[in-house]
């Protein structure tokens, strides 16, 4: 055991007398919100826009088994790929800081997101318009765990190649689902969305029957 | 990553991928207890970890500080919280999500902002 300046306090309290509590290291409270979207969606220039920080990286291991067929039979393959995260902070007063995790977009990445997911706020699914089949997957995951989520129209060159209505019905989106143009390296769209979104967080939260 | 440099990572933390108690989550905040700390008695990687935090920091954070990734920043940080070093504060709410004071408060916020 290494020295802990509380220890000595509690060794030596009188138990008659309350001791003076010794220094505490402040409570400080994390929130999340998930930026998904395919390659090149803008993700990381998206929180860049927003972020105190500029957007940092951390990586984590993940293994793959994949089943094959070869002469022998079955094959079980195990391979160790790395995914990459860009995260941004923004914090929000002292007890309260705010993480946007960018998320690869990938199928194959879904460990990932299941962990980015846990107790998040909700989700923005940036896309590209010229590739709107890249954001399908990110759609069905945030649908299927009732999460909410916004679909920001990433607007590359200051031009949009689809209206927000039209894509809505492309993707089947209800309703209820904002659907927003952004210029992802604008705060000012970057911060309307995050509003966007945590109203509906709040919609949400408000409905549900606990 | 490279291979060897995934090893070397391990090698860190004793070969121990996994914390004591649960896996931390990557938005965890980590803070630094007020006081003294005998930096002598701790590796390197950890006495790094404590001069990074002149303020709050994410796991993940710490994990790109440090170019460790992820999995080995959960150990270190772990174990500094073990020792009574650093207090770590997970999300309110836990996998519920924050409930609804907390997302009035974060509304609040970024319209401030």
């Amino acid at each position: 055991m290494t020295f802990s300046p509380s220890d000595a306090t509690m060794t030596l309290g009188d138990p008659g007398r309350a001791a003076a509590p010794p220094p505490r290291a402040p409570i400080v409270r994390p929130l999340k919100i998930v930026i998904a979207g395919g390659f090149a969606a803008g993700k990381t220039t998206f929180v860049d826009a927003i972020s105190e920080i500029t957007p940092l990286t951390t990586e984590a291991p993940m293994t793959q088994y994949s089943v094959g067929l070869d002469n022998a039979g079955e094959v079980r393959t195990k391979t160790t790929t790395t995914v990459a995260m860009d995260f941004g902070r923004l914090t929000l007063s002292p007890s309260a800081m705010l993480y946007l995790f960018g998320t690869p977009g990938q199928d194959r990445f879904w460990f990932m997101w299941d962990e980015l997911s846990k107790g998040a706020v909700g989700a923005v699914v940036l896309v590209d318009t010229r590739r709107l089949s890249d954001c399908f997957g990110a759609i069905d995951y945030f649908e299927r765990r009732s999460m909410p989520y916004v679909i920001a129209l990433n607007e590359f060159d200051g031009r949009l190649a689809h209206d927000p209505d039209d894509v809505r019905e492309a993707l089947a989106i209800s309703s209820a689902i904002p659907v927003m143009s952004v210029d992802a390296r604008e705060r000012v769209d970057t911060k309307n969305v995050l509003i966007e979104l945590v109203k509906l967080a709040i919609e949400r939260r408000r409905h549900r029957v606990v | 990553m490279s291979s060897t440099r995934f090893v070397r990572q391990f090698a860190l933390t004793g070969g121990r991928a996994r914390s004591l108690g649960a896996d931390l989550d990557l938005d965890a905040i980590v803070v630094r207890q007020p006081g003294e700390w005998p930096a002598s008695r701790l590796g390197p990687e950890a006495t790094t970890i404590i001069q990074l935090l002149d303020g709050p920091l994410s796991v993940a954070e710490v994990s790109a500080h440090l170019g460790v990734h992820l999995g080995i920043a959960r150990v270190l940080v772990s174990d500094l919280a073990a020792g009574g070093h650093i207090a770590v504060w997970t999300a309110e709410g836990g996998a519920n999500g924050p409930d609804l004071v907390t997302l009035e408060r974060l509304l609040d916020d970024l319209q401030s902002l």
